[in-house]
């Protein structure tokens, strides 16, 4: 249909400008994509939370320890099928700048708790033969160019000392949403010299992990595990993994908030700078809007004329932008796999993508279109004159 | 063709005015003539003596305030605005000062814009451009933009477009006010020959004396009011 033609021919008929609206989009776009992705990147623990598994810690607070012997009274619980448990490490390799999450876990029962970190049988059974023996991620593996049998040495920042660990086995994620980036060791390892150093700070562990055979029970396993231990020394807070997690980021929350935020205004400077675009072309052409008007053609045709071509330049911008997204975020995320060890561009952040551009595209239409619709033809066309 | 006397457009008791700001300035009153079928008739004044405002009137893109105006057997003073467009679409031929293409538009797709308020199909819509192009004799250009064409030749894209939809009346506003006199002789001859070839009723503004001369009837407007003797183009 020919107003099809005179709408894709307007939208690009100022090359320049076009262009140039086009590329503020398409880079608001990518910067809108890589602030969400950041944000889902920070709930990305708490999105991969299992529903079958409850994390306990001390009800003061997680800086407290609980006793190790809270493991057998909480195997006994009904619908609690694994216990395994660990502590914060802390440890730092060569220097601070060399972040990863490390921790002390009980391996058998741990690699049983968490089948999201793929583990190959052989050296499973190595890792538990060797009291000093570590589990790296694939990810952390690589950066630090770790083999199988090389001693690694943490220098404790909680257990002060320096620490030696052989690298036993690499795992893997189950998918790509999965941390690739921490390191594990043997739980009795720590304990073992904490017992000879300070006997009081002995058979202490930081929370339980456990493991529930459905998630609807939920609820009650760890209300029951926390009455276990009432008015007891350390009395328990039983939570969902989901929960647990999110506790952490709750911290973060202000910044999450200021992201969020960010990505918003973002959004909102490139909706003024296309409705600038939009109310210059359809100014120039109130004319031709005119002449079409006087041709017979009504409102509706007039509308289709100005949403469309805001729509097509929006939605290049956008495309451009979303496919920019990717290779940009892939970067982003090497540079900062330290903090963000799952950096994907998700489906929702594309979805947002597109309501954005959507959104621009009918906003920045709406007063150039009222305004052509609204001239009177005799008006308009006096313009040209 | 021999002329015929059968009125075409009949106004009556015209009266139009503008606001601007809280001031009435008026513009046009009480107008009473009729044009006949198959007419030319130009339209003449001083500047600002409601020339436009008056063809805008007769050609429904601006309504009037008193009074009424009646082309063919419609009385377009009692239309909505969409009858009214409805009515521009079928009954109404444009040509203006300054051609008016859609400079986005080949000279072909142009001709053919109003065809698509028509219920023509596809094919036919293109060969009908493609005649109109070809009677004023800008087969060769049909590819062309606006802008790759002189202002002659856009004026005549724009005569192919207004005759297009064979329309009742057609409407000039100074045709020629931007040519040259080369183009503009051409222009008007065109013009002159789609009157007394086909019989077109046209009414034409302008204050040029040499385009004045082709038109069979003269009017004058005078800040607002006719000068009531139609004076017979001495021609
Ligand atoms: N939209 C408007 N608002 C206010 N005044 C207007 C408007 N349009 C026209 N006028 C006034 O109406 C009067 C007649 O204008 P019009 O354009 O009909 O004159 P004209 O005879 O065509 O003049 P020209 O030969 O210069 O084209 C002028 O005084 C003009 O300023
Ligand atoms: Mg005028």
């Amino acid at each position: 249909m020919m107003l099809l033609k005179i709408l894709f021919r307007n939208a690009f008929h100022n090359k320049l400008r076009s262009s140039l609206t086009i590329l503020g989009i398409a880079v608001a776009i990518l910067a809108f994509g890589l602030l969400r992705t950041v944000i889902s990147s920070w709930y990305s623990g708490v999105e991969a939370a299992s529903t079958t598994r409850l994390v306990t810690r001390n009800a003061i607070s997680i800086i407290f320890p609980l006793p190790i012997s809270y493991q057998e009274k909480i195997r006994q619980i009904a619908g609690v099928k694994i216990v395994s448990y660990g502590n914060w490490f802390g440890g730092v390799y060569i220097e601070e700048k060399n972040f990863f999450p490390n921790f002390c876990v009980e391996p058998k029962t741990y690699f049983q708790l968490y089948p999201e970190f793929v583990l190959d049988p052989l050296q499973q059974k190595a890792l538990l033969a060797d009291r000093k023996g570590f589990v790296a991620g694939r990810k952390l593996a690589e950066r630090f160019g770790w083999k199988i049998g090389d001693t690694v040495i943490l220098k404790g920042t909680i257990y002060l000392g320096n620490w030696d660990f052989v690298l036993r086995g690499i795992y893997h994620g189950r998918d790509e949403t999965i941390d690739e980036t921490q390191f594990f060791f043997h739980w009795t390892y720590l304990n073992e010299v904490i017992k000879k150093r300070s006997p009081n700070w002995a058979d202490k562990v930081g929370f339980y992990m456990i493991g529930i055979s459905r998630p609807d029970i939920a609820p009650d396993v760890a209300l029951a595990i926390d009455n276990a231990f009432k008015n007891s020394l350390a009395e328990t807070l039983t939570e969902t993994e989901k929960a647990f997690n999110q506790g952490f980021i709750a911290m973060s929350g202000a910044i999450v908030t200021a992201i969020q935020m960010v990505s918003f205004v973002v959004i909102f400077i490139i909706m003024a700078v296309v409705a600038n675009t939009m109310a210059m072309t359809t100014r120039e052409r109130t004319g031709d809007y005119s002449i079409i008007k006087t041709l017979g053609f009504g409102a509706k045709d007039i509308t289709i004329l100005i949403f469309g071509e805001s729509l097509i330049i929006t939605a290049t911008g956008c495309i451009i932008g979303i496919i920019l997204t990717f290779p940009a975020a892939k970067a982003f995320g090497h540079s900062l796999a330290n903090y963000f060890p799952v950096f994907l561009v998700s489906a929702e952040t594309i979805y947002y993508d597109i309501a954005a551009a959507f959104l621009i595209a009918v906003l920045a239409a709406i007063i150039p279109t009222r305004h052509a619709i609204r001239i009177r033809i005799a008006d308009g066309l006096r313009r040209i004159g | 063709m021999t002329q015929q006397n059968n009125t075409i457009v009949e106004i009556r008791n015209v009266y139009k005015s503008y606001h601007r700001e809280s001031l009435i300035v008026p513009v046009l009153h009480d107008i009473t003539f009729d044009i006949a079928e198959g007419e030319f008739l130009a339209l003449m004044g001083p500047s600002g003596s409601g020339k436009t405002t008056l063809l805008n009137l007769i050609a429904g893109i601006d309504k009037i305030d008193k009074g009424t105006i009646r082309v063919g057997d419609v009385d377009i003073s009692t239309l909505s605005e969409t009858e009214l467009a409805h009515w521009r679409a079928n009954s109404v031929g444009f040509i203006f000062q300054f051609y008016n293409l859609i400079p986005v538009l080949k000279a072909i797709e142009n001709v053919e814009l109003p065809l698509h308020l028509t219920s023509l199909p596809t094919k036919e819509r293109r060969s009908h451009a493609e005649m109109a192009l070809n009677l004023v004799g800008l087969s060769h250009r049909m590819d062309h933009y606006p802008g790759e064409m002189s202002g002659g030749e856009q004026q005549r894209v724009a005569i192919a477009r207004a005759i297009v939809t064979d329309p009742t009346i057609l409407v000039a506003d100074e045709p020629t006010g931007d040519l040259d006199r080369v183009s503009a002789e051409e222009i008007l001859s065109m013009i002159e020959r789609l009157n007394t070839e086909m019989g077109k009723t046209i009414i034409m503004v302008t204050h040029d004396p040499r385009a004045a001369q082709r038109a069979k009837i003269l009017r004058h407007l005078d800040k607002g009011y006719l000068n009531d003797d139609a004076s017979q183009n001495p021609l």
